[in-house]
């Protein structure tokens, strides 16, 4: 359904954020993108609606290719792709209808928007997505009055308004508390089930990925150096992705936030392993 | 560090200095002396260059004992009609010029952010805003009256002008600094560019554009009382004609409703400001 093909990103300070980056995602499949900060997982999801320009490489959805279309087609585009964000990206002084109504931009003119005459269905089918989500009964208040994991929701709504085929997640879990972190979570997998949606979560929180999603890609320095079920992470193949730590010793805790380039870990789940040519010295 | 390689840190200091003082803004001491005679001096000439004709102090210490006394009993019925002329008159210079202003500076405003305009767009706009700005309403009132003759047509063209300069700068100031975060959300959702404005950039700003306008509102009041006074029409020109003819109490009486409305302005706008917040 979505085939990335040697994705190369290089931005105009000179840092290659991805270095021919190739993944394939099929029709209801959910992947976690896991990896350091700095891998390139922001730049990778952002590549495929184009909110970043790749700088070579391909994106096919389907039949189209994404690197290729631009203006109305890159809307048109972007209308079957929907994204959630880390700090959940609401307009602050929209209302939660508004927002979630936002979603449906891409299908309506702009005078309609303009007045907020959206269509019936569209009105219809927001109210369904705040009963899913559980807010319906916060519809008027605006944005800004709502609770991280509310706020998250409305987000979720927003990008299910859309109807995407696929959906971009960026770091849904980093700004909520481990409870609220597991309920989004979960909702947000229910609900790529019930629509067999295709999805791409970033994820900082390796034992969540675990936890919820079965496909995992590690990414570090902008390659991909693992692509396989989350049950195959183990100490090894977490050294190779985000550099050498004690993973036994907590299993379940934040990735470390340093880039290392070391640990030249051999395992049979390894696509590419880069080894940096500094090597630190392990404490 | 072990506890006894720290005690042997403060024991002995690390270098032999023990005097301190602040750094002097500038160091060399003849230098900072030779400085400030110049400033002396200069100062002390310039005081007496500046001539004080005691004649004159004591008549307009005369004229400002009646002025003020014209203040206790401000007459507002001797030129009432010129008053309520020339208030109506300011009024709806301040009004429509406001309101031009802000439909002409919302496209100059939009086109001199950087994060929405391409550079030639932005550079246009940037100037016509510079431009607008560099020259002080007086000046601009001046030309206008020049070419369109007295009257408030002048004052309106005038307030205008310096409307579109404010706000526009303003705003534009305010729209390069929006959360980038919620626009991407809007684009990702394949809204058009005007859609982005509307949902993403609009909803960020207008409150701010709402307090500007109304704060706005009242600096063009006053405005419009000062460009009165170089035949820009309004209440300026009225209260410039009661002055010229010695009628401090009509004077007084001006001055008090220019207060007053001011003051209304001033309320108004705050709570606008707190409605749109």
């Amino acid at each position: 359904m979505l085939r990335i093909e040697a994705l190369t990103k290089r931005y105009k300070t000179g840092d290659a954020a991805l270095r021919s980056v190739s993944l394939s995602v099929g029709p209801g499949e959910i992947i976690g993108l896991i990896g350091p900060s700095g891998a390139g997982k922001s730049t990778l999801i952002r590549c495929v609606n184009r909110l970043v320009e790749p700088t070579s490489g391909k994106v096919w959805l389907g039949e189209i290719d994404v690197t290729a279309t631009r203006g109305s087609a890159l809307r048109q585009l972007r209308r079957r792709i929907g994204m959630i964000f880390q700090e959940f990206a609401l307009v602050e002084r929209l209302t939660v209808m508004e927002n979630v109504l936002s979603g449906r931009l891409g299908y309506t003119g702009f005078w309609a928007s303009w007045f907020r005459r959206f269509k019936q269905a569209d009105i219809e089918d927001a109210i369904a997505l705040l009963e899913r989500v559980g807010l319906i009964d916060h519809i008027d208040k605006r944005a800004d009055a709502l609770s991280g994991g509310q706020r998250q929701r409305v987000g979720i709504a927003r990008a299910l308004a859309q109807k995407p085929e696929l959906l971009l997640i960026d770091e849904p879990t980093a700004s909520l508390d481990p409870k609220t972190s597991r309920s989004v979570m979960r909702l947000l997998t229910e609900l790529c089930s019930e629509h067999r949606l295709a999805a791409i979560v970033n994820i900082h929180d390796v034992g969540l990925a675990q936890q919820f999603l079965p496909r995992i890609v590690g990414l570090n320095g902008g390659r991909i150096v693992y692509d396989g079920p989350a049950s195959g992470l183990t100490a090894e193949v977490l050294t190779t992705i985000y550099g050498e730590e004690d993973w036994t010793a907590n299993a379940a805790s934040h990735a470390d936030e340093e880039a290392t380039d070391e640990g030249a870990a051999s395992s049979a789940r390894l696509l590419e392993v880069s080894v940096g040519p500094k090597v630190e010295a392990a404490q | 560090m072990t506890a006894d390689t720290m005690r042997r840190a403060v024991d002995t200091p690390s270098t032999l200095r023990r005097k301190w003082a602040p750094p002097r803004l500038i160091e060399g001491t003849a230098a900072r002396w030779l400085l400030t005679l110049a400033i002396c001096t200069y100062l002390y000439l310039a005081f007496n260059s500046i001539d004080v004709n005691w004649t004159r102090v004591a008549e307009g210490l005369i004229r400002a004992g009646r002025l003020f006394e014209g203040f206790l009993s401000p007459n507002f019925t001797a030129r009432w009609s010129d008053i309520q002329q020339g208030f109506i008159e300011s009024l709806t210079m301040t009004v429509t010029a406001t309101v031009a202003g802000v439909v002409l500076a919302v496209p100059f405003g939009l086109g001199a952010a950087r994060n929405i305009a391409p550079w030639w767009l932005y550079g246009f706009c940037r100037g016509v805003i510079a431009v607008s700005r560099a020259l002080q309403d007086i000046i601009v009132a001046i030309f206008f009256v020049a070419m369109f003759g007295f009257g408030p047509f002048a004052g309106f063209l005038t307030l205008t002008v310096s409307t579109i300069g404010f706000l526009s700068k303003l705003l534009a100031d305010d729209i390069e600094e929006i959360a980038p975060r919620q626009v991407e959300a809007i684009r990702a959702t394949g809204a058009g560019f005007w859609q982005v404005i509307d949902y993403a950039v609009a909803s960020q700003v207008i409150p701010r554009l709402v307090g500007l306008t109304a704060y706005k509102v009242d600096i063009n009041f006053r405005e419009s009382s000062v460009i009165g006074i170089v035949g820009a029409g309004g209440i300026g020109a009225t209260l410039n004609t009661a002055l010229d003819r010695y009628e401090f109490d009509s004077a007084a009486a001006i001055l008090i409703l220019i207060i007053a409305v001011v003051l209304a302005c001033e309320y108004g706008s705050g709570w606008i400001r707190k409605r749109f917040a």
